[in-house]
């Protein structure tokens, strides 16, 4: 890039330089260790703190959520500075959407934070469906669907939050009990997108296929099993002494720093502001269920434990409404429009793969037309109109916003997504300089970010 | 090209692109040429000399309506008033306000980016508290604003957003940072100086923060190339994804 020129380093030339100034006159300054001023530097460097210690924390710690590198100045146990390094995750996902199609996007966004894969795809989605003026026209089945997938995504992820929680600051039973809970959510996510992680399942237009038969009566064992299962969390952990002693009244942020760091979520809510996008700004029709927004006003590390045990709750009750609503409300789960919506009609396959008996029958039967819309769909794509649209969703982890900009072709011209562990992890400086070595880690932890998400 | 056709005609209004002669027309930039992609083998559809011209900077005329529409005066407009009455320097600061799928666009210039991002977080009457981001997009096509750099707001006491977008030239890519007005700004413009080259005066920091700290170029413009190998797969040889046939 630049045009400096570089001179090729001679090895013999310092050498050479010596040897002709050997007896002769000494050039250019002299600098020797008799000078006047050494002893103030020794001086100096004693009264200097020498118990500061800079530690590396990372990326390779098995407390760091992922390969996040936090770089600390120590003074005892005491942090004095904390410097965060991120972008070892790093993958392209944002510049690689730019060479897919519009469909083809979901498939890289659900992979950013894998632990909320669906809402990548959420967020995406209804931003392509803002730009492409399809809002009204989901319909009512894919919507309730796709509330019902982000509640319990949100189930699962906040239990990777609490079970990462507690053995980051040595709980491994709570480890193992959150770990098995999220089993059985992503079980249930196999049954239904066939994938337990980056589902790909959220399409431009509505959902890639209905439910599956049977998946209604899992969900409802699901949901007889969680209450009691968070319970058993509750009790191992609300009101243990040493879980309290590690959480209560550390990494403390209050509402001034969380606004002007930009923090949302969990995090945002505990400092006693009910904020929360599915009440403020209701997107696919989170306006219609009834459920609370749990807060807490103590800014620190205990209340979001607290504010996620309760969003865990809360998500069942909404999943239960999405179950009764299911049972009435039938018809498709993509959008009528034949220029946008994928065949999402899919009976199983021997292989576990899904295609459409039916669509199958037309296009390859019935319809010239019909094969050659089908193969344009789905090789070149529809088109987007030009613009730009921003719309933010409420995931686990705070404000999860598309920003996605068209010129009018078959590919994202530019999309960008607003990562809330991103925003999220500059308050570490924020919540633990001053305070002791340990605390970091809980800190770190009460933020739950996720790495993939933050270098996507 | 004004049409008398209902739906040609609503649709016009509705893109509000206002109508203009044939001569006007043939004076914009062409913003697309050809149909389907078809560039290498015989293009026998005839589209491939078809020619697209636009008006490149789209301004929405008043009332700006709100976010279910612009029938009429929304709150939209009260943002534009209420802006327009605590920065003095309105109508040199605002280059054109976009309203585009019940979102709201303001195209500042640069040099008054901070102090309009200042006076929407500190007037009692906007008050966005909160910056959701700082993020790029690069228009190689747009001589003279190639890059832009796009900040969104967030109004929690109002429950609003809006959407702050300021541009510059690949030639002097500098636009003033918001870290002073919205600290969460850091890391978006460090990330945005990454990935587009887009030099944040007044940031404390602005260092690569996703890239490594000596790469060169800077990914996400869009004469970057994406990279990749050709994969052979059963005997068929299938291309890198940026050199596939593409429909644009």
């Amino acid at each position: 890039m630049s045009s400096t020129k570089y001179t090729e380093y001679d090895a013999y030339a310092a050498e050479e330089a010596a040897s002709g100034t050997a007896g002769g006159e000494t050039q250019g300054r002299i600098f020797d260790v008799g000078g006047a001023d050494w002893d103030q530097v020794v001086a100096g460097a004693e009264e200097a703190d020498d118990e500061r210690l800079v530690v590396n924390m990372g990326p390779q710690h098995p407390s760091t959520h992922g390969v996040l590198r936090l770089i600390l100045t120590l003074d005892g146990e005491t942090i004095n500075e904390v410097r965060l390094v991120i972008g070892y995750l790093h993958t392209g996902i944002e510049k690689n959407m730019e060479f897919r199609t519009w469909t083809q996007g979901t498939t890289f966004c659900t992979r950013m934070d894998y632990l909320a894969p669906l809402f990548n795809e959420a967020a995406y989605c209804l931003s392509v469906e803002r730009l492409l003026g399809i809002e009204d026209q989901i319909p009512e089945r894919a919507q309730i669907i796709r509330v019902m997938m982000m509640e319990l995504n949100r189930i699962s992820s906040h239990l990777v939050a609490i079970a990462t929680f507690g053995l980051e600051l040595g709980a491994t039973t709570v480890m193992l009990n959150g770990f098995i809970e999220r089993e059985y959510t992503l079980d249930l996510f196999e049954e239904i997108t066939g994938l337990r992680m980056n589902h790909a399942y959220i399409r431009p237009g509505g959902v890639a296929q209905d439910l599956p038969s049977g998946a209604t009566s899992k969900i409802r064992d699901y949901l007889d099993r969680m209450p009691k299962r968070i319970q058993q969390l509750r009790k191992l952990l609300d009101a243990n002494p040493v879980f309290l002693a590690r959480t209560k009244d550390v990494a403390y942020l209050d509402l001034t720093g969380c606004m002007a760091l930009g923090v949302t979520g969990p995090v945002l809510r505990s400092t006693g502001l009910p904020w929360d996008l599915r009440k403020s700004q209701p997107y696919c029709g989170y306006e219609t269920y009834d459920f609370e927004v749990p807060t807490q006003d103590t800014c620190d590390v205990y209340g979001r434990y607290l504010v996620r045990m309760a969003e865990m709750e809360e998500s069942l009750k909404i999943i239960e409404q999405c179950l009764d609503r299911l049972q009435t409300v039938k018809g498709p789960v993509m959008i009528e429009d034949k220029k946008i919506g994928w065949p999402a009609q899919l009976a199983m396959g021997a292989d576990g793969l899904g295609n459409s008996p039916r669509h199958i029958a037309h296009i390859m039967g019935t319809s010239m037309e019909a094969l050659i819309h089908h193969f344009k769909l789905v090789t070149e794509g529809f088109r987007v109109p030009a613009g730009q649209a921003y719309v933010p969703i409420e995931s686990p982890r705070g404000e999860l916003a598309a920003h996605v900009v068209s010129d009018g072709g078959t590919r994202p011209f530019r999309a960008h997504f607003r990562d809330p562990s991103f925003v999220n992890l500059q308050a570490v400086p924020a919540m633990s300089e001053g305070g002791m070595v340990a605390d970091i880690i809980a800190a770190v932890a009460s933020l739950d970010p996720v790495m993939g998400g933050v270098d996507r | 090209m004004s049409s008398e056709h209902p739906e040609q005609r609503a649709e016009q209004a509705a893109d509000q692109l206002p109508a203009q002669t044939e001569e006007e027309r043939r004076e914009q930039p062409v913003v697309r040429r050809g149909m389907f992609g078809a560039k290498t083998t015989g293009d026998t559809s005839g589209y491939g000399g078809l020619v697209v011209r636009q008006t490149p900077k789209v301004s929405t005329p008043r009332p700006y309506g709100g976010p279910r529409g612009a029938a009429e005066p929304g709150e939209f407009d009260e943002i534009a008033d209420e802006l327009e009455r605590a920065y003095p320097d309105y109508g040199d600061a605002i280059e054109r306000v976009v309203v585009d799928r019940g979102e709201l666009t303001f195209y500042v210039k640069r040099q008054h980016l901070r102090e309009v991002a200042r006076t929407m977080r500190d007037d009692p009457s906007l008050r966005f508290e909160l910056c959701s981001g700082v993020s790029g997009v690069h228009y190689p096509a747009d001589e003279g604003a190639e890059l832009h750099s796009v900040a969104h707001l967030l109004s929690i006491t109002h429950n609003r957003r809006v959407r702050l977008e300021a541009t510059c030239p690949d030639a002097d890519p500098h636009i003033p940072s918001l870290v002073p007005v919205y600290p969460t700004s850091d890391w978006h413009e460090r990330e945005t100086y990454d990935f587009f080259g887009i030099v944040y005066d007044g940031h404390p920091a602005l260092t690569r923060i996703e890239m490594p700290d000596d790469w060169v170029g800077h990914p996400q413009r869009k004469d970057y190339p994406l990279g990749g190998i050709p994969v052979e797969y059963r005997g068929a040889e299938i291309p890198p994804p940026d050199e596939r046939r593409s429909y644009v």
